[in-house]
């Protein structure tokens, strides 16, 4: 049983956005101070601090999770993905790019976690209706309001086979 | 968050170990434990990372029932085939609860034992029983609007915030315990607790024990069931009443019926006197409203919440006659019919 030897933080290593990172980190550090602090990707925004308004959202092994809420440590080995993640080639993810034709902002704060949120949700596969985006979306809070845009954009996609490009990977 | 030391448990064995002692907290999904230490309502010395350990299946029992790992995500149960098929009830209440991002991260075995979302227990600077044992209650003559209306006391009126274990309850679910003295069972009405003058006691776990697995017993209330969790926002809220009804009707009569409430309680309040009374009985709103009553007849509120008696009336009575219609709610339908 490994202990976290005290002062000093633990190693840990991820795999973030495709590259391989060892890290030191002490256990009460969240993932997204990490990102944020130690990594310096500030696409991932703090927004409550507390699970409630999803701004913090990433992809963990391929699920949407607030990342406010994981303590890094127990991540040890698990792959990333933030907003910084999602182009390839320098072309935006589909999603990013329905929101831009969309226009599914108006400040922007809330968007690199809104987009992390959809990509979790077209890959679950659960959401089929605009009804279900709506719910399946429901913890990520835009002070701008822009939610039928943001619904727009989603939509969009899943209607376009957004699982296509998720399955060819 | 204060500092703490951080064990990454290997074992059921080695958790139980480092659970020992004063201050241990066992780390699951984390979505609430974390939330809370940065509240400073809770102040572990030593985390116990619970993640690595073999607890992520489900398992079906050989009598129909199925066995549920204590890290199996909220989100692979609610989505599980045979929960979706078995035992809808439980899948529904679990996609009424929190975000599709909290689901994902929250476990089986931590929605039991997340904390009441009462906002003096969240707050450090009030006076909280729960929190601080002898400090007084800050809700009752605060701000309760929240608060439970059944089962309360004058040390706390908070209530259990879940929406699976509402589910739970009404499926008789069986709560698989393991700690420094061996294994053991808890029916799940046995699991939580009121809060009587010990309400910093949300469970009847002992110190150092760890949920291992959630069971459920093989029952066919897969027909006629709903969920109704009424809140003050269409989706990711607390309930400020929940009701999950599960019948099993033939030749036109009720011969077996569950009701459990959440939102209304220290714990999921189930009456098994009232679920008596509809036995024999035709479904219709005569019998629905007697039940209603019988379940309510002793609740109280406490100032701000006095809308829930009348509210959780008004779901127990729309709830049985969604389950006995086989109409259940649809928690992407925003409308409760």
């Amino acid at each position: 049983m490994p202990e976290c030897p005290s002062p000093g933080g633990m190693p840990l290593t991820l795999t973030v956005n495709g590259v391989r990172r060892s890290l030191t980190v002490d256990p009460w550090v969240t993932l997204l101070d990490l990102l944020r602090e130690q990594l310096k990707l500030t696409g991932t925004k703090k927004g409550c601090d507390q699970g409630q308004c999803g701004a913090c959202t990433i992809l963990i092994d391929g699920k949407r999770l607030n990342s406010c809420l994981v303590l890094a440590v127990s991540k040890d080995g698990a792959e990333i993905t933030t907003i910084e993640g999602l182009s390839q080639n320098r072309e935006l993810h589909p999603l990013q790019a329905a929101f831009v034709e969309r226009d599914a902002f108006q400040c922007g704060y809330c968007t690199p976690g809104q987009i992390c949120s959809a990509v979790g949700l077209l890959a679950e596969g659960h959401a089929h209706s605009r009804a279900e985006i709506r719910e399946q979306m429901s913890g990520n809070i835009c002070r701008c309001g822009a939610y039928t845009n943001i619904a727009d954009a989603i939509e969009d996609v899943l209607r376009a086979g957004g699982l296509a490009r998720e399955a060819a990977e | 968050m204060n500092r703490f030391e951080y064990v990454r448990a290997d074992s059921v064995a080695d958790a139980i170990r480092a659970l020992e002692g004063p201050d241990a907290q066992a780390l699951a999904g984390g979505t609430n434990l974390v939330d809370l230490m940065k509240y400073d309502v809770v102040r572990p010395r030593r985390v116990v990372d619970i993640n690595r350990l073999p607890l992520r299946t489900i398992e079906a029992m050989p009598d129909g029932g199925l066995k549920i790992g204590t890290l199996v995500s909220n989100s692979e149960l609610a989505w599980d085939r045979r929960v979706v098929k078995r035992y809808p009830l439980l899948a529904s209440a679990i996609l009424a609860g929190a975000s599709a991002q909290l689901r994902n991260a929250a476990t089986t075995g931590g929605n039991l034992l997340q904390r009441t979302r009462c906002y003096y227990f969240y707050d450090p600077s009030t006076a909280c029983n729960k929190r601080e044992p002898g400090s007084g209650c800050s809700a009752i003559g605060g701000v309760n609007r929240i608060h439970a209306i059944l089962g309360a006391s004058d040390s706390c009126i908070a209530v259990h915030p879940s929406d699976m274990c509402v589910a739970l309850a009404a499926l008789d679910a069986i709560v698989h315990l393991e700690g420094a003295g061996g294994r053991r069972t808890l029916s799940f009405s046995e699991f939580h607790r009121l809060p009587a003058d010990r309400p910093q006691h949300d469970n009847t776990m002992r110190a150092g024990e760890l949920i291992t697995a959630i069971e459920l017993p093989a029952s066919d209330f897969s027909e006629n069931y709903t969920y109704i969790k009424v809140r003050d926002r269409l989706s990711f809220a607390f309930a400020l009443v929940s009701v999950a009804a599960a019948l099993r009707i033939e030749d036109g009569a009720i011969v077996e019926a569950r009701l459990a409430l959440g939102g209304v309680a220290h714990k999921p309040w189930r009456d098994r006197g009232a679920e008596q009374g509809l036995r024999g009985k035709v479904p219709d709103q005569s019998a629905f409203s007697s039940c209603a009553d019988a379940i309510l007849h002793e609740a109280k509120g406490c100032g701000q919440n006095n809308f829930k008696i009348e509210l959780a009336r008004r779901t127990i009575i729309r709830a049985l006659r969604q389950a006995a219609a086989g109409t259940p709610q649809d928690q992407a339908d925003k409308v409760v019919r």
